[in-house]
């Protein structure tokens, strides 16, 4: 988080009550993640009472981008902020290196392979490795459809992009 | 630009070095063949087909909204992706005629699909490196989702050209026919030789021959188009049309 963030006074620590509430937002595809787990989220910056909140999409074909974008707006209006507005910054792209521990966490115990890079994919349920790819094209844009080799369960796994 | 004009005769044709233009005919691009992929959702041969197919629309969909949002900016005269889209005559699109091909069988698709990705395989890693950040950015995430629908396409031809007679032979008629629309992926830019090495590797492991027939069609880029693109945007953009600014 930057420096500029942190708890503070005055207007500093309205910065961070409107950045934690906009942290809070999930994928609608995937409502364990929110966009802070996955990377979207990239800045959070107020200036003269008006909020302004940086995104980062996913893939270019991802129509929850969309509805976070509204959802961020309607989320931080509950909380008392009228003047939102939401920016998408395409450099540096997105990439599944952003989602984070706790992300990934959550994404196996949703029953989702969460994106392994160079490591082995892990079955979610039984962790038995070298699962069978079912389908490359999956449910949504982000996942690919194994089926595990071991325990013969059907499986997402989220792309490594 | 003027939206909803007609070139008149005479027009001389879009700058290429210009940035709106650029962008422009890289979003038309993907905009026409993600509706030519979307005629297909519910009518592809296969489930599994069905849902790559609708997958790889929806990423041409995307790179098209975000190249729209931006040439916008570049403009510079308030026009949204959506006008862009919806509010240009066929006479204004700067498509490749690759593209604008109709799906025909199976074959057809997938040749199309597959000499398009290649070409735009070495685009996106080319505009990777552009000095326009933004524009380097969104290259960087499509060469990242043009390697999946490569890798489908390509996977797709070696099935249908290593196959049976029947699917060699109609794979073979497909490329034949595209191939006359695959001198102008090659204006303005340097691809030819690495798309040439990287389409006749997998053509040979098809078992297909690369077409000698030297006769070529260009002038996509300049507006020219084959009779099919008026149709597909008489369709993808009579909503628009008939109630201009809808919205959800």
């Amino acid at each position: 988080m930057d420096a500029a963030l942190l708890p503070g006074v005055g207007m500093v620590k309205t910065v961070v009550d409107a950045a934690a509430v906009a942290a809070t937002v999930v994928d609608p595809e995937i409502p364990v993640l929110t966009i802070s787990d996955l990377g979207i989220l990239r800045d959070v910056s107020q200036d003269e009472g008006s909020v302004v909140v940086t995104i980062t999409p996913t893939y270019s074909g991802c129509p929850a981008m969309r509805q976070i974008e509204d959802d961020i707006v309607s989320v931080l209006r509950g909380a008392g902020f009228d003047d939102v507005s939401v920016k998408t910054s395409h450099n540096p792209s997105w990439t599944t290196d952003w989602i984070n521990d706790e992300g990934r966490r959550k994404l196996a115990e949703f029953g989702i392979a969460p994106p392994t890079g160079e490591h082995e994919i892990l079955c979610p349920r039984c962790e038995a490795s070298e699962p069978r790819i079912v389908a490359r094209f999956g449910s949504t844009a982000c996942k690919a459809l194994m089926a595990c080799s071991s325990c013969g369960e059907p499986f997402d796994y989220f792309k490594q992009f | 630009m003027t939206l909803v004009s007609r070139a008149p005769q005479g027009t001389p044709p879009p700058d290429p070095g210009d940035k709106f233009t650029m962008l422009l005919a890289h979003a038309d691009d993907n905009m026409v063949l993600s509706q030519r992929l979307g005629e297909l959702i519910s009518n592809a041969p296969e489930l599994e087909i069905d849902i790559a197919v609708g997958n790889i629309s929806l990423d041409h969909l995307g790179v098209a909204r975000a190249l729209y949002t931006y040439a916008g900016e570049v403009e510079g005269e308030g026009h949204s992706e959506d006008q862009l889209a919806m509010f240009r005559n066929e006479r204004d699109f700067t498509n490749l005629l690759l593209v604008e091909q109709p799906n025909g069988d199976f074959a057809h698709t997938i040749v199309r699909q597959f000499l398009f990705d290649a070409y735009q395989a070495e685009l996106w890693s080319d505009l990777a490196h552009s000095d326009d950040e933004q524009l380097a950015g969104m290259a960087a995430r499509a060469a990242k989702e043009n390697a999946y629908h490569l890798r489908f396409s390509a996977g797709w031809l070696v099935r249908l050209g290593d196959g049976t007679y029947e699917s060699h032979h109609r794979a073979q008629l497909a490329l034949d026919e595209l191939w006359q629309y695959t001198a102008e992926l090659f204006e303005g830019n340097e691809y030819r030789e690495a798309w040439e090495s990287a389409v006749g590797s997998t053509l040979s492991e098809a078992t297909l021959d690369v077409p000698d027939d030297p006769y070529q069609r260009t002038g996509g880029r300049s507006g020219f188009h084959t009779e099919h693109l008026g149709l597909l945007l008489a369709e993808m953009q009579w909503m628009q049309r008939s109630y201009p600014g809808l919205e959800w």
